[in-house]
């Protein structure tokens, strides 16, 4: 006869070594994360002071501020909102609302599903290509928000049409029964109810196209600029690309100032991370379904 | 089949056909006459065509998938499926009350402007009347008149069944189709809605769908039972309930089978 009772603890054991690797593995993703902040944060932020963040660079770029690179940034992920957000939210609610199941959408959907999977410095090269070159727009903000936008266009569409799907069909079809049109529907029920989720979308792809380096390498980034851009059509400094130059490019270029550089960037796509969370978690507070 | 000769009828339903593309349920040559300022109810098993009739009667069977769909539904005398028709119209015509109460992610006043505001009415004196009016009829006035203005989801589930039927009412419809009002409500709700219903009937065309044969008998002035897609029998209520003429009818009266 078999000896049962330490099968049985040996079956508890596993159960709590499962387990126990499982909650290892777990924290060990979270890890990495702290750590590269928390290392940034320790070498950048002694660069950190009122100069640096409102002084043009000088000598070089080896002292002074970085403020082309912020204001180039900001005007970069404006740039991009203004012509991904409408764009993405649009297809968003023709692919949640109306379009039927066909070829065309599936094509579609297939066609999202691999934009978004297409390298950056791919989208780079296409932007160089139309918007630099074929439409003349040169190397300019133009360019480089055109390019980031079909960059970030797979990400807005995917959320907001997620978002969109999440509002109960059956608000949908009160509203109807009540006299409203298909539109009047979504304009007054659905979008309302599906707003945080899109603007979180948005956030969260806008927030990749601030810290993307390959798509404004050819499109709109400049090594040094000794003013800040006017119009859409001047190139500009961007944080991301200004971190690259100034880690590989400069000889002798102070630690302080990559790590300080590293550090806003950080900064400035973590506090969009951050708002994206305090919509979502204010609006599944709110929400009444 | 029993039916009978109604002089003019609100609703007429002539040869009604019907097949949802997934085979769901189904409705067959269906003919019947619906007359105004009474409560018509469609009864039967579940699976037996009472819902998918409803939705015709407004239309809202359009965002269905429907496979094939014939014959007529002559609503004053206007073929109600003829391509031709206003159906935003027709909807603000024939309301609707679904089994589950759903009130709109709005206020408690929203829910019951939304349908007027989309027809078109921008006086706050007009809005504020229907939103008085429809609430007494629907017997909800007195235990939302100081909170018009929370969110409509804080009401209770009998409370916002009620304030769906006053949503229909608010936009004065000439018919009200209800399917199963009080399948999720307690007994004390339910007995408020049937005596809304009660009131309701002297100006309104009431088609009902109940949600058992206790309910049915209770509110019918006429009953129609439906099986598998096919109009059984079709009578006053007294009758049907007390002197069925057709065996199936009577074995689910019975409470044989169900």
């Amino acid at each position: 006869m078999r000896k049962r009772i330490p099968l049985l603890r040996n079956r508890h054991l596993v159960q709590r070594l499962g387990f126990s690797l499982l909650t290892l593995m777990a924290a060990l993703t979270v890890l990495p994360i702290i750590g590269v902040v928390l290392f940034i944060i320790k070498e950048g932020l002694p660069a950190i002071s009122w100069e640096f963040l409102t002084a043009m660079p000088r000598e070089g770029m080896r002292a002074g501020g970085i403020l082309p690179a912020i204001v180039g940034t900001l005007y970069l992920t404006l740039g991009t909102a203004i012509f991904s957000v409408p764009l993405g939210v649009a297809a968003a609610i023709y692919l949640a609302e109306y379009a039927p199941e066909n070829r065309l959408t599936r094509l579609i959907r297939i066609a999202i599903i691999n934009l978004a999977g297409i390298p950056s410095v791919v989208y780079g090269l296409f932007g160089l290509g139309l918007f630099v070159l074929f439409l003349r727009f040169g190397t300019s903000i133009l360019s480089a928000s055109l390019t980031l936008s079909i960059m970030t266009l797979p990400v807005i569409i995917s959320a907001a049409e997620e978002a969109l799907r999440a509002v109960p069909q059956a608000f949908r079809t009160v509203s109807i029964s009540l006299g409203a049109t298909r539109w009047q529907t979504i304009r007054r029920i659905v979008l309302p109810q599906a707003m945080p989720g899109i603007i979180t979308g948005i956030i969260l792809g806008l927030e990749r196209a601030a810290g993307e380096t390959a798509p404004i390498l050819f499109t709109g980034a400049a090594f040094f600029l000794p003013r800040l851009p006017h119009t859409p059509f001047d190139a500009t400094m961007a944080l991301p690309y200004h971190l690259f130059v100034i880690s590989t490019q400069v000889p002798e270029m102070p630690f302080q100032i990559q790590y300080g550089t590293a550090l806003v960037l950080i900064v400035f796509v973590l506090s969009m991370n951050l708002i994206a969370t305090i919509i979502r978690s204010r609006a599944r507070a709110r929400r009444q379904w | 089949m029993v039916t009978r000769p109604m002089p003019d009828p609100k609703i007429l339903i002539e040869h009604l056909t019907l097949h949802y593309s997934d085979g769901t349920e189904s409705l067959n040559d269906i003919n019947l006459a619906i007359p105004a300022n009474a409560i018509t109810v469609l009864f039967g098993p579940a699976g037996g065509g009472k819902s998918s009739l409803l939705r015709c009667i407004n239309r809202l069977n359009d965002l269905a998938d429907v496979k094939t769909l014939s014959g007529r539904i002559l609503l004053d005398g206007e073929n109600i499926l003829d391509p031709k028709t206003d159906i935003i119209a027709l909807r603000r015509k024939v309301g609707m009350v679904f089994a589950r109460p759903v009130v709109l992610p709005l206020t408690i006043r929203g829910n019951l402007t939304y349908g007027l505001e989309l027809a078109g009415e921008r006086r706050r004196s007009r809005l504020d009347e229907a939103v008085e009016r429809s609430l007494k009829q629907a017997a909800l006035w007195d235990e939302v008149k100081d909170r018009l203005d929370d969110p409509a989801s804080a009401l209770s589930g009998g409370q916002q069944q009620r304030l769906c039927l006053a949503r229909v009412l608010a936009l004065q419809p000439e018919v009200i189709l209800l399917d199963e009002p009080t399948s999720g409500l307690d007994p004390i709700s339910t007995g408020k809605v049937e005596a809304a219903l009660q009131e309701l009937k002297k100006n309104y065309t009431i088609v009902l769908v109940p949600h058992s044969v206790q309910q049915a008998a209770r509110t019918a002035d006429y009953a129609a039972f439906f099986l598998q897609g096919k109009l059984i029998e079709y009578a006053p209520g007294q009758e049907i309930f007390t002197n069925p003429k057709d065996k199936r009818t009577e074995d689910y009266v019975m409470g044989r089978f169900g």
